[in-house]
């Protein structure tokens, strides 16, 4: 199993002080949605680059020293909150995540697309996740049981717990949604942070609905026979879940169910 | 019991998404490896006119029935056209199904930068333009599976005025063929083994898919290049059929 650490954003080594530093130049799409008169447009901030600067820090030095208006999301600062996902020059990623070395000195950011959009880098993942897990009922199953809260729970195999936890690493930062054609050019498209969800419960053995349950949920265009393989989701995904293996497991699964 | 009817209806509708996608690729897999196939018979006049007679032949059953019986290639050619049919309707599920889906489609291409994500949009547009490419070439083997030969392709190619279309169609074909393969394979999992290295799976996958496609480029350019050489050469005896070396003396029919 891959082990992925959260604390320090990937990135070659923090180049030396004396090194010259790089004026970069962020465009960031600006727009309020509540607001009847803005207009989106890309507002140009300059910056001098800092040593190990990620994105995040940037956007505070931003916010701090030239606009306090300027809107994003962010909690944790190491990869594990979902909440500043952004598209950094095309392609969406963690700002807290993403480090300006990495980067030209022109970098454009936009707010995740497939998303109702707050204000300026600002989206409402929550609402669209929300909606995910209740249409796909992303929650364990166990039918004809009583909850008992003093009941030790069943032992599990330390190698299926391992496979389970792998799959559940997913933070819903949305990256994959807004990196999908397929969620781009169809709205309910499930994605691959709902097909994930699905294969990630197939796994569960608490989970007792069975393939046929899996199937009425995602057996469809909308969901994992909508896939085109396009793994964008795969390649953009902050925690490298192993998506283009997954969503083909479910679907030959889901295939088994549905012929 | 007025009241099952409606839902087994409901359960077997319910079954078909699973039934078309699993349609739409293996009409692509077959497809695909018809393609690459085609393309090594049809390449055999690189070996010289008595190679590609003996393979047009072996298709019309010459040397069992001991002469050709050119049913035998309008059956293979309405077996292809059938599949060619089933998988262009399954895949127009695919395509973007209005101007704002091609719009947002097309700008998270150009954005992204994603190799895959944009080889599928030319997979769209070849795939569109063998609706009509390949529908002309279906046709006329379809219709006349007696004009397959050196000369009779030749003339076809040249005399016909059919290279243009070819030279088009084969671009079209390999690069929407090759792709199309390579992304069967990721789809279900082909190849991947346990999982443990499907990146790694995906990197050899897109060489081989780019080496194959290379090939198959060349080759095809090589062919289509020998055909129109004997299309040339053979156009002042434009219809005469090729007769091979060990049957006629010179090659040519009386």
């Amino acid at each position: 199993m891959s082990q992925v650490t959260d604390a320090a954003p990937p990135g070659a080594a923090i180049p030396p002080a004396d090194a010259p530093k790089r004026m970069l130049h962020f465009h960031v799409l600006r727009h309020d949605p509540q607001d009847p008169v803005s207009i989106p447009h890309f507002e140009v901030f300059e910056l001098e680059e800092a040593p190990g600067m990620t994105l995040f820090i940037a956007l505070n030095e931003i916010r701090e020293k030239l606009d306090p208006s300027l809107a994003f999301d962010f909690v944790c600062r190491a990869g594990i909150c979902g909440s500043c996902g952004m598209v950094v020059n095309g392609r969406p990623g963690l700002a807290c995540r993403t480090l300006t070395q990495d980067l030209p000195a022109e970098i454009s950011l936009a707010p995740l697309p497939a998303f109702e959009l707050i204000a300026d880098l600002s989206v409402n993942t929550g609402k669209w996740m929300r909606g995910m897990s209740e249409r796909l009922e992303t929650w364990v199953h166990s039918l004809g049981e009583d909850v008992d809260l003093t009941r030790l729970e069943e032992r599990m195999d330390p190698d299926l717990a391992d496979r389970i936890y792998e799959l559940d690493r997913c933070i819903e930062c949305g990256c994959c949604v807004a990196a999908c054609g397929t969620a781009r050019m169809r709205e309910d498209f499930v994605g691959a942070v709902g097909l994930n969800k699905i294969a990630r419960f197939a796994l569960d053995p608490r989970d007792h609905r069975t393939d046929a349950d899996f199937y009425e949920l995602v057996g469809n265009d909308d969901g994992v026979f909508g896939c085109m393989t396009l793994l964008g989701c795969h390649d953009v995904c902050p925690k490298q879940l192993p998506l283009q293996t997954q969503i083909a497991f479910l679907r030959r699964k889901m295939l088994k169910a549905g012929l | 019991m007025t009241t099952t009817a409606p839902v087994s209806v409901a359960r077997r509708l319910r079954r078909w998404p699973a039934r078309l996608d699993f349609l739409q690729s293996a009409t692509g897999l077959a497809l695909g490896l018809f393609m690459w196939v085609h393309m090594i018979f049809v390449a055999t006049i690189l070996l010289g006119k008595d190679a590609m007679w003996t393979v047009a032949r072996m298709f019309e059953g010459y040397f069992i029935f001991g002469r050709p019986v050119y049913g035998l290639v309008s059956a293979l050619v309405a077996t292809v056209a059938t599949l060619f049919v089933v998988h262009a309707a399954l895949a127009l599920r695919k395509f973007p199904t209005n101007y704002r889906q091609y719009r947002t489609y097309r700008d998270h291409s150009k954005e992204m930068r994603h190799e895959d994500t944009t080889l599928w949009y030319w997979q769209v547009v070849t795939g569109f333009a063998l609706f009509f490419m390949a529908s002309v070439h279906l046709y006329i083997m379809l219709t006349r599976p007696d004009r397959i030969g050196p000369f009779e392709s030749a003339d076809r190619v040249w005399t016909d005025l059919m290279w243009p279309l070819y030279l088009v169609m084969l671009f079209a074909v390999e690069f929407h063929g090759g792709v199309g393969l390579y992304r069967l394979a990721l789809k279900w999992g082909w190849f991947e083994g346990d999982g443990s290295d499907a990146a790694g799976t995906r990197r050899k996958l897109r060489f081989f898919k780019w080496a194959l496609t290379g090939f198959f480029l060349v080759l095809g350019l090589l062919t289509l290049a020998a055909y129109m050489k004997i299309g040339i050469e053979h156009a002042p005896f434009y219809g005469q059929h090729y007769v091979p070396s060990a049957i006629g003396a010179t090659g040519v029919a009386p």
